[in-house]
């Protein structure tokens, strides 16, 4: 199936799921309420037109401090070779979202990513702990607004306090 | 001579004469002897954090062979080694363990390190929220191999350079005081 088809038949499916249907981007993408996310995963799992069985990524973003946090989704088929991307939009204080371990079990590692380095807490998550950095790290280190550490158990940081300069304004 | 009547130290008339022991016997200082054997086997410990480690393992095989110089048997275990190369970037969560292996090694040990990461911080120098600004932040450093990564030869020659300074110790220096750098060691953290 095209990328048209597969997002004709997520809004026939869930019309009120839709936030924003964007097919001038080069990954063209959908962006969805954070409380359908776990639907229509399932719905793309298990439809027999779509049977998307592969999770290829999953990844946290930040579009910089005056934009929310997102999840992307690159999801697959096996099967018919075929690929559409989910966005979902997140509020920066207290960013939650469903888990989607249960439909494809290697988002497990992919979400405690993202949760390490942006907090976003993916609910009903079997092991949601840090990954990559300490478990005692402060902070989440790819926000834009992240605080750099002065020292980490005695051993100092170069950099006192700093913030990488807000992009926003470029970018958007 | 009885050649089945072992030789008795008696028997050498004269021990500057006696072919027997100008061929045989050799008069070193037990300095340099201990010195030589010393820097003749530095093994390395098999220990690898990121890239540099890439160019250490082809330090090791056959078109550089550090094994030409005595420092061929990657020790699994750091009770064995000799030498700690910090091959690759050590981050805030490795540094800990760093120090423990380094604790872990037996006197007299040496530290080379590789890279420009395990240096100075490297390419993570501003912006690496989690990389140790130089390894000489949590254990001595007897020796600096800049280079991103460096090449097998700059390796080589920084195991020379330990060599060097091993040909320089006195067994009575039991601190190592005259051929170790004063370094700034502060607290490091247990490990989690």
């Amino acid at each position: 199936m095209q990328t048209a088809e597969i997002f004709a038949a997520i809004k026939t499916k869930f019309p009120d799921a839709i936030v924003e249907e964007n097919t001038t981007n080069r990954d063209p993408y959908l962006k969805l309420k954070p409380e359908a996310i776990l639907l229509v995963c399932r719905f793309l799992r298990t439809d027999p037109r779509l049977l998307m069985d592969y999770l290829a990524c999953l990844s946290g973003c930040d579009y910089g401090t005056s934009h929310p946090l997102a999840v992307v989704y690159h999801v697959e088929s096996i099967r018919f070779k075929h690929t559409v991307v989910l966005r979902v939009d997140l509020p920066r204080d207290h960013p939650v979202i469903e888990s989607v371990t249960l439909l494809w079990r290697g988002a497990n590692w992919h979400e405690r990513e993202a949760f390490d380095l942006y907090g976003i807490e993916f609910s009903g998550h079997p092991n949601l702990k840090r990954i990559l950095c300490a478990e005692d790290w402060v902070g989440f280190p790819l926000r834009k607004d992240y605080q750099y550490p002065t020292e980490y158990h005695g051993i100092p940081c170069p950099l006192t306090v700093h913030t990488l300069p807000d992009k926003d304004k470029q970018r958007h | 001579m009885n050649p089945e009547r072992p030789i008795l130290p008696n028997d050498i008339p004269n021990f500057n004469d006696d072919p027997l022991t100008r061929e045989n016997v050799f008069i070193a200082k037990l300095d340099d002897l201990i010195a030589w054997t010393r820097r003749s086997s530095v093994w390395p410990m098999t220990f690898g954090l990121a890239c540099c480690a890439i160019e250490m393992m082809a330090t090791s095989v056959a078109k550089y062979d550090i094994d030409r110089f005595g420092s061929g048997p990657f020790r699994a275990t750091p009770r064995q080694a000799d030498l700690m190369i910090v091959a690759g970037t050590v981050s805030h969560k490795m540094a800990p363990r760093v120090k423990r292996l380094y604790d872990q090694m037996p006197e007299p040990k040496y530290v080379i390190a590789m890279g420009a990461c395990v240096c100075k911080g490297g390419p993570y120098s501003k912006f690496g929220y989690h990389v140790v600004q130089g390894v000489d932040l949590v254990v001595p450093v007897d020796v600096y191999v800049p280079g991103c990564p460096p090449r097998p030869e700059a390796l080589l020659e920084g195991l020379f350079r330990i060599m060097e300074k091993i040909k320089l110790e006195r067994i009575t220096d039991r601190t190592r005081e005259r051929t170790r750098p004063l370094i700034q060691n502060p607290k490091v953290g247990e490990v989690a």
